[in-house]
């Protein structure tokens, strides 16, 4: 590998799991033999606000976060707030996004509506992005709740760090009795 | 072995390396996770404090007793902790003693972006700056070494950045050979009187010119020559961003940002065509440099409000901007207390009561916001009481009547106590609401002496608040549950028209204490969809339960919808559907 950095976001809502997803893809880094920086902003995740974390990877990692415009790979976890990180990524960059839609609180409360047609203004300014059901495929697997790793998963492929660094850095910090259903909803995101 | 590791959690390992015997806080982002660190070493000593003041004082005693002590804050923690900090400049350690403020630039989560190596010239004590969480580690390893060198706290300066984001840690080993502490007395160093103060001074002004002279031959001042025509002055997260963004510019890297190392300032300065600082918020580094006679960029160039990027460094420096794709107009997503937060009711009531509320710092501090919108004014932990009692004086006897302070428990512990001492004691017209919600939620629910229970999990005495609040002499104490709005707003009320200080304790626990038996989930809600005539009242408390769902066909108006597997079962929407029409789910 040479000087260059991979640059990656993880965006969405506070609750979602995202830091432990940016822990695992960290650690992976580091597995395999990278150095690694990950950055974000603790507090507000906890009561449901906009979640962006950062992980930069390569030979020699100075900024913890992402040069602005400069993201290689924007992996979201809601379709509003992977829209809303777009400016973050350069041209031509990765889109991985996960189909799910939660309601922010001017829409629960009926004085907006959730945006529509998100898909399609992702598809315009990077087309063909990936649209994952995360959920679906993570019930496939046998645990909704590990839509993430299917996300991570998908991720995965897109970057080059071989499979084993992802599945000893799951094992590492996926609880024992999770595992199993969580490597299988790695591959079935892998697959993708 | 090498580990990712959060700045915080580098401080944390660092203090054990260090040998660190004692560490003592009060929660504040973004410091709060060092305590949560060190207590996973079972050499440290590690607790929450009422306050930073306090927190500071246990530390000074530790380190008097001869043990090393760590103490950590946000950086409006050091606010509260002035006092001792001041004169503990002048009486120096026994044990080394670390002062972390972790600064918050950008005010991720804080009320303002105050620049703390202020604070290590105003109190003269040396402070370090870390750049990543390797260096957290060593220079927290480094700070307690000299804090005994040179016989002074040292304060370690983070930011949000630094303590909030990972890198690679190589871990060692705890040092073994240091002094066991005893009792030994020593009041010509240790009693401030002026007699002995006025010894002590002196002694401080020459510890801090050694300790500049000594500085420019200090490893964690790096001076790094690359292509001279651009030299930079930086330090922490600036100097990553420095070199990601201007790669081929020399570098002075500081390592110590108080006091400056002017020897080591003037070599680079001769040997760069032009010079620059780049720091963040106050010109802190560039005032001292140009007090030196030395000409420099910075501030002309940056911004002295907020944090710097990537991006904003490249700006100021006339590099291109990255073409990235325009920002998306889409609704915003604030922060909302939880469903079934006890909370919520309360505001509520004090929204419609037309209450004047001055308010404090914790989750309920969201109450401000809409629909609740019941609060007027924040300023700083404890701040309610205080001012409740001073609006009472200046308005009429009618507008006395809507002044009420709104406090945490966790924030009444800290500051607020002294402040219903002086609205006892001047009798002044006000109403204090504690919410006690068992616990310090806002920084991630740390437990206090409400919870009953130390930051070590160990079962302790719970603070008695109605107790508390007779032995300081008011008359009237009332407890209330927040889930029923109806006793809510009745007490409110009537406490509101008394013409004395008065205190009201709301006695619900956060939902997200964990402890088993605090709080229980009730049965879940739904709305009868027959029923519901769409008139909206349920989404006046802003429950994130609760769902507006428009009528697609145009004909009824729409109605409302609970989510079963966000609801927690507070009750407190049931009493406001005047049509029944939300219930227990069947
Ligand atoms: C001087 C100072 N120290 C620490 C903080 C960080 N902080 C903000 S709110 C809070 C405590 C909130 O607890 P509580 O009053 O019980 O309210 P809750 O969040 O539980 O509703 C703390 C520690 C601060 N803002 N100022
Ligand atoms: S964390 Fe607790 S106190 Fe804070 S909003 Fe949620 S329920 Fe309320
Ligand atoms: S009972 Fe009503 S107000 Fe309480 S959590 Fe459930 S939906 Fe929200």
């Amino acid at each position: 590998m040479s000087g260059r950095i991979t640059n990656i976001l993880l965006v969405g809502v506070g609750g979602q799991g995202i830091l432990l997803a940016s822990e695992i893809l960290s650690e992976t880094c580091m597995l395999a033999g990278f150095d690694v920086k990950k950055s974000e902003i603790h507090g507000k995740s906890q009561r449901g606000g906009s979640v962006v974390s950062h992980v930069r990877y390569g030979r020699q990692v100075f900024s913890p976060l992402v040069p602005e415009g400069e993201g290689d790979i924007l992996f979201g976890f809601e379709l509003m707030e992977t829209c809303r990180s777009l400016p973050l990524l350069k041209p031509g960059g990765t889109v991985v996004a996960n189909d799910l839609k939660i309601a922010p609180p001017s829409v629960l409360m009926g004085q907006e509506s959730y945006p529509e047609g998100l898909e399609d203004r992702i598809e315009a300014l990077f087309p063909g992005f990936l649209l994952v059901d995360g959920q679906g495929l993570a019930s496939e697997a046998g645990n909704p709740r590990a839509a993430n790793t299917v996300l991570l998963g998908a991720v995965s492929r897109r970057l080059d760090i071989a499979e084993r660094y992802w599945l000893e850095a799951l094992e590492k910090m996926v609880p024992k009795k999770a595992l199993e259903v969580n490597k299988q909803a790695f591959m079935m995101g892998r697959a993708l | 072995m090498k580990e990712i590791l959060s700045g915080n959690e580098a401080i944390a390992r660092g203090a054990f390396e260090a040998g660190c015997r004692v560490a003592c806080a009060y929660p504040g982002t973004p410091s709060t996770e060092i305590l949560e660190n060190t207590i996973t070493y079972k050499e440290i000593d590690s607790s929450w404090a009422p306050n930073e003041k306090v927190a500071l004082e246990v530390a000074i005693g530790a380190s008097f007793g001869g043990g090393r002590a760590l103490c950590t804050m946000k950086h409006v923690g050091v606010n509260v902790a002035a006092d001792p900090l001041f004169t503990l400049s002048y009486t120096g350690v026994n044990g080394g003693l670390v002062l972390v403020t972790a600064d918050d630039p950008e005010m991720h989560s804080s009320q303002n972006e105050q620049d703390n190596r202020n604070y290590a010239r105003f109190a003269k004590v040396p402070m370090l700056e870390p750049a990543d969480s390797r260096e957290c580690k060593e220079f927290t390893r480094l700070a307690f070494e000299l804090s005994e060198q040179y016989d002074t706290p040292v304060m370690l300066r983070t930011t949000t950045r630094i303590s909030h984001s990972k890198s690679l840690v190589e871990l060692g080993e705890r040092v073994t050979d240091l002094p066991e502490p005893k009792l030994v007395k020593n009041a010509a160093k240790l009693v401030m009187l002026p007699g002995n103060a006025r010894l002590r001074h002196p002694l401080v002004e020459e510890r801090m010119a050694q300790l500049s002279r000594d500085g420019s031959t200090m490893a964690i001042n790096r001076l790094e020559m690359r292509d001279k025509a651009v030299g930079i002055i930086t330090s922490g997260v600036c100097y990553q961003y420095v070199r990601e963004v201007l790669p081929t510019a020399s570098t002075l890297k500081l390592g110590m940002v108080h006091p400056l190392p002017h020897d080591l300032i003037r070599e680079f300065a001769a040997k760069v065509e032009t010079l620059y600082v780049v720091e963040e918020l106050d010109p802190f580094i560039e005032e001292q440099v140009r007090a030196m006679g030395i000409g420099v960029t910075g501030k002309e160039i940056f911004s002295l409000c907020g944090e710097l990027t990537p991006g904003r460094i490249r700006t100021a420096f006339g590099l291109p901007e990255a073409a990235a794709s325009p920002a998306e107009k889409l609704p915003g997503r604030p922060p909302n207390m939880c469903p079934g937060c006890p909370h919520r009711g309360v505001f509520f009531v004090l929204n419609q009561l037309k209450a004047y509320v001055t308010g404090d710092i914790g989750c309920y501090t969201l109450g401000f916001m809409p629909p609740l919108s019941a609060m007027d004014t924040c300023i700083c932990m404890g701040a309610s009481v205080g001012m409740a009692t001073g609006v009472t004086k200046v308005v009429s006897k009618e507008e006395q009547k809507r002044v009420v302070a709104v406090i945490g428990d966790a924030t009444f512990r800290h500051t607020g106590i002294n402040g219903l001492l002086d609205m006892v004691h001047n009798q002044a017209p006000a109403t204090l609401v504690i919410l006690d919600n068992r616990i310090t939620a806002m920084t991630g629910r740390q437990d206090n002496p409400a919870s009953g229970f130390t930051l070590m999990d160990e079962p302790t005495s719970r603070i008695d608040f109605p107790l508390l609040c007779k032995a300081l002499g008011v008359r009237h104490i009332r407890v209330i549950n927040p889930l029923d709005l109806e006793q809510t707003r009745r007490v409110l009320q009537e406490e509101m028209n008394r013409p004395e200080p008065s205190v009201i304790i709301t006695d619900k626990p956060c939902v997200l204490v964990k402890r088993e038996g605090v709080f229980q989930k009730g049965p879940v809600y739904s709305v009868e969809v027959e029923t519901c005539t769409g008139c909206r009242a349920c989404l006046r408390i802003g429950c994130p339960a609760i769902e507006w769902r428009p009528a697609g066909d145009g004909g009824r108006k729409g109605t409302a919808w609970i989510d079963p597997l966000v609801c927690t079962g507070c009750d407190v929407c049931r009493q406001l559907c005047k049509f029944d029409a939300i219930g227990r789910a069947k």
